[in-house]
């Protein structure tokens, strides 16, 4: 998301860092450029306005004027400006009410709201270690409850039965008070969508949200929202106390001016991320981060806090292990590492985080397609255990069975030994010359090692 | 005298129609409409100004800032060749410019009786309201008289099946389905094989929303047209991306992928209603040419309406003002 954003104002950057100093004429396109980058990621008009000017005045400032590099003094303003409008930190959850603490979700219809009490749960669940019980508030989508009730299963929290006959009212209060009786931590509410300017719709989650008073209330929103989302976040923000805002669906191309204006008009905490249809898909909300990303400075920290997170301590320490002793890798371990950077989000997930990145042609990045793992893994998985461990025996009608058996072509099993064999031949050397050596084989291959 | 009865009734439902369709677009007017209505109306002086307060009155609604450009560019000339006499004069060329730019997408979907079962696919990013479009487009073709018939093809989302299945109960039409997680391009090849034997005269698709960045999902779905084909080389006879009015300039990108991949033939429009959102429909006629088949304007199931350009243009640019 944001790519085109902080394509835009690197192109313009470029422009203006060709020119020596800034004047009044080159700031002023420069700021336009800004402005129609703004706009066209979807920034809604008024928050635009105060955005140029806030950056206009501060470039007009001793900071850029004075500084030897014009250009880099005002992609930091752009930057500060960013980061300051998306709010200063992220916030985490408060949970620290009188268990049960409530949390209740509003938003449009098809912002993500169903989703997100799942993904919520499952992420207060593993990681937080709560027990968690969700109830749909939804009497009017049909299969609304149904569906909550198939995701609470898939993510293993409890559910609460509601129904259609019921009303909203009740089926919250009855959730809160069946999680109060269970001795649960948190309970989840979730609600159906509603337009802002529906006066009934709006009436009556007021009065859920009176009826249960949740510690938090969260704003769900669609990044690929436009102009409206502002008039949107507005209204609900005069009807509830928003304790935060979750925004979805963040792993399109929308390039999120939402996030932006929403976070501009109600002043309230982007709290979540929502990026990508697993129930894992559910990030904190790093304000810093995602203005880098715009300026196309990578998203370098979240990238090292996934890793953290999902590699498999265990695994490598039996692969570090194995090398020690001196035995060469196998097909099972480069399948292992594969499987890694799948549950790292997969290549385009950590493409996406790496700074410079969005500079790759798109053809190049299109490449990096988790599809091309998921063939590798596919490939790997129709072999023999003895075939995984002594690749070298694979030869013709091996091939064609491995190929026939994934669905590939015999050509994609060469190229994956001759990977295989490049990597081994790779860590041999590693082994011999440490690791001096084997950049001394790779320098002239890769830019920047010379 | 009973021709003239129905034909006088006829006419009244249009423009009962029309005063609901006004009534549904009321904001949009506020925000498109009545903005450049009152700037254009108040004696104002035509000057850059003004022009400056028409192109954010655009872009506040959505229409973009190519599509703004566009029609700002046009008034600016006008402008400067002194065409251009007083503000009305200006808001005559605008509601010109508007026409010009819907007029082209204003095509129905119109279901040849030859053509059966005639196959409709339909495909979107999550939670455009694919489903309920689906369900309100059968309950008004089984109203005129069709034989319709639904396939549950999202097989992802949770529920989404049983919710295909409520819209079936509702409007008394038959829903092919299976287990959530089945292939859907199975279930596609199931519903065309029971809409030919059960004398289907409309066959509707559902399929699961995605992400249009995800080229693994939409391989996926390029497969299940390719099985669709299979079974009928005509079909799908029309694939409807279904786009959100609240999405911002993204649907161009949305609409650009799923063109690529399926190769859409018309577009419906949903959750234009009740909020200042309906200038993204002018970047959408403008940038792609495609025709607009529906607007969604309500929760009713006659809220899904037809796409009449000019009904539209009057609805929030009215003609006599």
């Amino acid at each position: 998301m944001f790519d085109n954003l902080s394509q835009r104002l690197q192109d313009t950057f470029k422009r203006l860092r060709g020119h020596g100093r800034l004047t009044e004429d080159n700031m002023r396109e420069t700021l336009r450029e800004v402005r129609v980058a703004l706009l066209e990621a979807d920034v809604a008009v008024p928050v635009v306005k105060a955005f140029v000017e806030r950056v206009r005045e501060r470039a007009a400032g001793q900071e850029v004027l004075t500084s030897l590099t014009p250009g880099q003094a005002l992609i930091k303003v752009v930057y500060d400006e960013l980061v300051e409008l998306m709010g200063s930190a992220n916030d985490a959850l408060n949970l620290s009410a009188r268990p049960p603490a409530v949390i209740l979700f509003a938003g449009l219809q098809g912002a993500g709201k169903t989703t997100t009490v799942a993904k919520l749960g499952r992420r207060l669940r593993t990681r937080d270690h709560k027990s968690v019980l969700v109830a749909s508030a939804d009497i009017y989508r049909p299969a609304a409850i149904e569906q909550l009730r198939k995701l609470a299963e898939a993510v293993e929290v409890e559910f609460f039965e509601s129904n259609p006959r019921q009303t909203p009212v009740g089926i919250a209060t009855g959730a809160v008070e069946a999680a109060r009786r269970k001795v649960l931590d948190v309970v989840l509410i979730d609600t159906a969508g509603r337009l802002h300017v529906d006066d009934a719709m709006m009436q009556e989650i007021q009065a859920v949200h009176a009826a249960i008073q949740p510690v938090e209330t969260l704003f769900v929103v669609d990044s690929m929202a436009g102009q409206d989302a502002v008039n949107a976040a507005q209204a609900f923000n005069a009807a509830l106390p928003l304790t935060g805002v979750v925004l979805t669906k963040a792993d399109g191309d929308a390039r999120g001016g939402a996030a932006l204006s929403v976070r501009h008009v109600t002043g309230k905490p982007i709290k979540f991320l929502g990026v990508g249809e697993a129930p894992d898909a559910l990030e904190p909300f790093h304000p810093e981060r995602i203005a880098s990303r715009i300026l196309g400075m990578g998203d370098v920290l979240s990238l090292v806090e996934e890793a953290q997170r999902t590699v498999d301590h265990a695994k490598v320490e039996q692969l570090t292990q194995k090398l020690k002793k001196g035995k060469g890798l196998d097909l099972e371990d480069f399948r292992d590492q594969m499987l890694q950077m799948q549950r790292m989000g997969g290549l385009s997930s950590l493409l996406e985080k790496l700074p410079g990145a969005d500079q790759l042609p798109a053809a190049a990045r299109e490449q990096a397609d988790d599809s091309q793992i998921k063939r590798l893994v596919a490939i790997i998985n129709s072999m023999t255990p003895e075939e995984r461990r002594n690749p070298d025996i694979i030869r013709g009608s091996r091939k064609r069975r491995i190929a026939g058996g994934s669905g590939t072509q015999v050509q994609d099993v060469n190229r994956l030994l001759k990977q295989f064999t490049q990597m081994e031949r790779m860590m041999k050397q590693l082994r011999k010359g440490g690791l001096q050596r084997m950049l001394a084989g790779m320098r002239g291959r890769m830019p920047g090692l010379s | 005298m009973i021709e003239s009865n129905s034909n006088a009734s006829a006419a009244t439902k249009r423009t009962g129609l029309f005063a609901r369709l006004k009534e549904k677009l009321a904001a949009t007017r506020r925000t498109l409409g009545e903005g450049l209505g009152d700037l254009l109306r108040v004696g104002r002086a035509l000057d850059q100004d003004l022009l400056d307060d028409i192109e954010t009155a655009l872009l506040r609604a959505d229409v973009g800032v190519e599509t703004t450009r566009l029609l700002i560019d046009d008034l600016t000339a006008r402008l400067k060749r002194k065409e251009l006499n007083d503000a009305s004069a200006a808001y005559r060329v605008l509601r010109q410019g508007l026409l010009g730019i819907v007029q082209p997408a204003g095509r129905p979907l119109i279901i040849p009786s030859g053509t059966k079962p005639y196959i409709i696919m339909v495909v979107g990013v999550n939670g455009v309201g694919k489903t309920t479009t689906i369900g309100k487009l059968a309950s008004q073709l089984k109203a005129s008289g069709r034989r319709v018939m639904l396939a549950a093809g999202d097989t992802f989302r949770a529920a989404a099946v049983e919710q295909l299945k409520v819209w079936g109960e509702r409007t008394g039409v038959p829903v092919i389905a299976q287990h959530t997680g089945a292939d859907a391009a199975a279930v596609a090849h199931d519903a065309m094989t029971a809409a030919a034997a059960r004398d289907v005269d409309v066959l509707i698709i559902d399929t699961a929303g995605r992400q249009h960045t995800h080229s693994g999902l939409m391989d996926e779905l390029k497969k299940i047209r390719r099985v669709i084909a299979k079974v009928d080389g005509a079909a799908p006879h029309e694939v409807l991306m279904v786009l959100d009015a609240g999405t911002g300039q993204n649907a161009l990108s949305q609409l650009e992928h799923f063109r690529a991949a399926v190769d859409v033939t018309g577009i419906a429009l949903t959750k234009l209603d009740g909020t200042a959102k309906g200038g993204v429909l002018l970047a959408i006629a403008k940038k792609s040419g495609l025709p607009i088949r529906y607007i969604g304007v309500g929760e009713d199931v006659g809220d899904l309406r037809e796409f009449e350009a000019e009904e539209y243009v009057d609805a929030i640019l009215p003609k006599n003002e």
